[in-house]
């Protein structure tokens, strides 16, 4: 037996449409299926009655690309703790449940259409600094500079940000701080990124600034929603680097 | 229904130079003419993709100095499928001094590409592994490490040292951040110009070369022409065309698919791989399959009831009424069988009648004989991550009760056809990583796939592009060749749009996919592939007359996105049914059942299939080319694994 649902989702035509939820019944819903696949199933319908299809972002299905993100009751990507939103799952709702769908809602992201914003800012954040400049092909033996296991797991830890911007939906001051923080504190805490370190903290908080990011006050509410855990300890890393390099 | 081809012209130069197999792409390189740095800014090149090869590709291009567009249907270049690979990559570093080298590296990929693969090929792939390490380690690609701070390595499936680095289970998300960084790195110095939610729809020829494409651009719907002195495809695989595989949504066949159609050769299409740890299929509305990582197959025991239709739950299975049958066929390797053999029994157990879960399309990959010998905290040790993964999508706590698996498609060896330059049969169109069919052969071993989109693109282009480039700018294009493929591009949406059908994209496509899994997946026969070769055009009939697709042309529009793809499978879907049904030997991933041993082992047939099958586009039909394949340093054998 299939739950049945009432789902308010927000719809958008377009970036100067000012937009509203719409309801929509949706029946016989598998409780294996994934959210994704739910809102599949309400597109092949609306398809079929000529109406457009819920435009959402997507891609891996698998919780890695981080193109998928939707505020599913007032919480980013669900109450699901460490989760995407293609990695959800219907059994965790109630049958007759109501679930309202939103877009990630922050300044810097406007919405192209219904569920799918612009998150452009991010990259342009990466290249501000987000990387070390080596041309191909110039590398020394990757064994030359040992690197402590330690700081090599740390690193990784912060390198598992999948760029998705539940931090930016989830933060009251719409702040971009832990997905520019994780990438600071990636690349800070490996030798090979010790050359560029100060240009690379004060080039990338000033993008993210000039972006109209909000700042940092400690809420927490980023790494609460983070579907990879990226810790909050990241955005005092990002804070010291950016401090020492504009002394 | 078009079974017939016809045969043409063999290919007979693959422009590999002479000489010590060692020595090539060192002569190679030397021999490739240079472009002045002054001029490079005058050459344009297209890149399309994001993944490892095109991310790789586009920034080092731009590094090098030439005007670079680069194009990805994502919102991102850094969402490109090769983020999700979980293994690791593959270099013969010989880090541990394990007898690895070059040598061995070259050999083992040819021999785990059943020995349809390209010597001169593979040779430089094994070399240039070491480099990619390097310039990852450089970039800050945070690899496992050791306590004493040197990189860790593991072995995978089909080799015998170690020489796998990785970053957990995600080292294609870490080493696709490193291309991607790079590449944001050159479009802010202005090297490269980046086209996100584009998506390439058509190939502009001009005089014979390829100058340009026509691209969608997926927000307005405006169609562009972007014209250019050499093209670049790093568009990857095309496993979406069984609808369900580890694909990811979006991936699709349209961009090397255009460019068969404009004169590209499709080599080895029937080439796929199917992994057998796979989630199974929990219902019609599955939209994607989720791998698991092989190595759970070294503790875990895989079993189905003896008796057909049994669905007692597996508390109430005695001993005695469970067929471990890997262990059973195969007692030298048991449950550690190659990917091949182990998807395909579970098939045949699944096709008895015998299988579990949902539809009866499962085996149980048991754990419980793990937990009791070794206990439950080393299990959880060890597949921790995994565990929690199945849990996720299944709702099912794999400490006490078997995990279901079931083979799912998630590679495809087979490409548009590169000579040694990795240049299409088309001047100017190159063509890299998973789209192109060079160097893994008929099956491609694990940590591989990583190794060759980064080689592609970081060291093999650059320098053969430059050779190609060095005779340019190419000079003004044909306005009526450009012309001719943007009226085609706006005919085929508004085709698309104006049906007034009955039946989504999506139902196509899932109706296309199972009749592939069933007639040209795991098991093929000559049976099975005329079955597809007849229906697949009466599907596609239907297609075009009645899918339906709402929304207009000039707005964001994910069912015609859809549409435009699933069109592009069908034909694709019978390119391969003809390639599968022409070669009738079995070779890794394409087993004939005709073609077996008396093992039910592939059986290949050297005498008359050692050769790549290249398909020439024709409209009364393909054209077969043949590139013979020597092997003048790896001797051909049978494998086994009884």
């Amino acid at each position: 037996m299939g739950m049945n649902l009432t789902l308010k989702v927000w719809r958008q035509k377009g970036p100067e449409d000012t937009g509203r939820m719409v309801t929509y019944r949706v029946e016989d819903v598998s409780p294996d299926m994934s959210f994704l696949e739910m809102l599949d199933v309400l597109n092949e319908r609306l398809i079929l009655e000529g109406d457009d299809p819920v435009a959402f972002d997507h891609d891996c299905r698998e919780g890695i690309c981080g193109m998928c993100g939707m505020v599913i009751n007032g919480v980013a990507h669900g109450e699901q703790v460490a989760t995407t939103t293609c990695q959800l799952h219907m059994r965790h709702f109630e049958d007759n449940a109501v679930i309202t769908i939103e877009p990630w809602r922050a300044a810097p992201f406007p919405v192209v259409k219904d569920l799918v914003v612009d998150r452009s800012a991010f990259d342009r954040i990466i290249q501000a600094g987000g990387f070390v400049s080596v041309p191909a092909g110039s590398a020394p033996d990757a064994h030359s500079v040992p690197v402590k296991k330690v700081d090599a797991d740390a690193a990784f830890d912060a390198a598992t940000c999948i760029g998705c911007g539940a931090c930016v939906a989830a933060c009251p001051n719409g702040s971009a701080s832990l997905f520019t923080a994780a990438k600071i504190t990636h690349l800070s805490l490996l030798p090979q990124g010790q050359p560029e370190r100060d240009s690379r903290a004060k080039a990338m908080v000033e993008q993210m600034d000039a972006e109209g990011f909000g700042g940092c006050t400690n809420t927490g509410e980023c790494t609460a929603v983070c579907p990879k855990g990226i810790p909050l300890d990241t955005i005092a890393q990002m804070n010291r680097d950016y401090l020492k390099a504009s002394k | 229904m078009t079974t017939k081809y016809t045969e043409g012209e063999p290919i007979r130069d693959t422009k590999a130079p002479e000489g010590p197999i060692e020595d090539r792409w060192e002569k190679r390189k030397f021999g490739a003419k240079l472009v002045n740095p002054a001029n490079k800014r005058k050459l344009n090149v297209i890149v399309i993709g994001t993944g490892l090869a095109g991310g790789s590709a586009a920034a080092t291009l731009g590094e090098l100095g030439y005007n670079v567009k680069s194009f990805c249907y994502q919102d991102s270049p850094r969402r490109a499928h090769s983020i999700a690979a979980q293994g690791g990559i593959n270099a013969a570093k010989n880090y541990r001094g394990d007898g690895d080298s070059t040598y061995r590296l070259f050999y083992d990929t040819v021999k785990g590409g059943d020995f349809r693969a390209r010597e001169s090929n593979v040779y430089r792939l094994a070399q240039v592994s070491v480099n990619i390490i390097d310039q990852a380690v450089a970039q800050g690609v945070p690899f496992a490490r050791e306590y004493g701070g040197l990189l860790d390595t593991r072995s995978f499936g089909g080799a015998q040292v170690s020489r796998t680095f990785y970053a957990r289970g995600q080292t294609g998300q870490q080493l696709l951040l490193g291309a991607y960084q790079a590449l944001e790195r050159q479009i802010a110095a202005g090297t490269v110009e980046m086209h996100t939610r584009h998506e390439m729809l058509d190939l502009i020829v001009s005089d014979g070369r390829a100058r340009g494409v026509i691209v969608r651009d997926m927000v307005t719907g405006e169609i562009e022409r972007h014209i250019a002195d050499a093209v670049v495809l790093a568009s990857g695989g095309y496993g979406n065309v069984f609808f369900l595989s580890t694909n990811a949504k979006g991936c699709n066949t349209t961009a090397i698919w255009r460019a068969h159609r404009r004169g590209a050769m499709f080599a080895n299409p029937c080439y796929t791989q199917i992994h057998p740890t796979c989630i199974p299929v929990s219902g019609d509305y599955q939209s994607k399959l989720t791998l698991m990582s092989e190595s759970l197959r070294n503790d875990g025991r895989v079993w189905v009831p003896v008796k057909a239709g049994d669905d007692r739950p597996v508390s109430q299975i005695p001993e005695d009424e469970r067929d471990y049958y890997l262990e059973r066929i195969y007692p030298a390797f048991g449950n550690l069988v190659p990917r091949d053999i182990a998807s395909r029994a579970a098939k045949n157990v699944c096709d008895e009648g015998r299988g579990v879960g949902p539809g009866g399309l499962g085996v149980y990959l048991d754990f419980a004989d793990a937990i009791r010998r070794l206990g439950r905290d080393a299990v959880e040790k060890k597949y921790g991550n995994l565990f929690e993964m199945y849990e996720r999508i299944t709702g099912e706590d794999p400490y006490t009760q078997p995990m279901r698996i079931y083979p799912a498609v998630h590679y495809t060896m087979g490409g548009l056809w590169v000579d040694y330059d990795l240049q299409s049969t088309i001047p100017g169109l190159f063509v890299i990583g998973e789209a192109n069919f060079s160097d893994h052969g008929a099956n491609r071993l694990g940590a591989s796939a990583l190794m060759q989109g980064l080689a592609d693109g970081y060291f093999v282009l650059p320098t053969t592009i430059g050779d190609y480039l060095a005779d340019g700018p190419y000079g003004e294009v044909d306005e009526e060749a450009v012309a001719e493929a943007e009226i085609a591009v706006r005919e085929k949406i508004n085709k698309l749009l104006s049906n007034n059908g009955d039946r989504t994209a999506d139902s196509y496509h899932r109706e296309l996919g199972k009749l592939m899994w069933d007639y040209c997946g795991m098991e093929r026969t000559e049976e099975s592939l005329r079955k597809a070769l007849e229906r697949i055009p009466e599907l596609r009939e239907e297609f075009w007359k009645n899918v339906k697709v709402s929304g207009e042309a000039d707005e964001l529009n994910q069912a015609l996105e859809r549409a435009g793809r699933v069109g592009d499978f069908f034909d694709l879907a019978e390119l391969m049914c003809i390639d599968a049904l022409h070669r009738t030997e079995s070779c890794g991933g394409h087993f004939r059942a005709e073609s077996q041993d008396a093992d039910g082992e592939a059986l290949r047939d050297d005498e008359n299939f050692a050769y790549v099958a290249a398909w020439e586009y024709g409209e009364q039909g393909p054209v077969l080319h043949k590139e013979d394949l020597d092997y003048e340093y790896v001797k051909m054998s049978q494998r086994s694994y009884k």
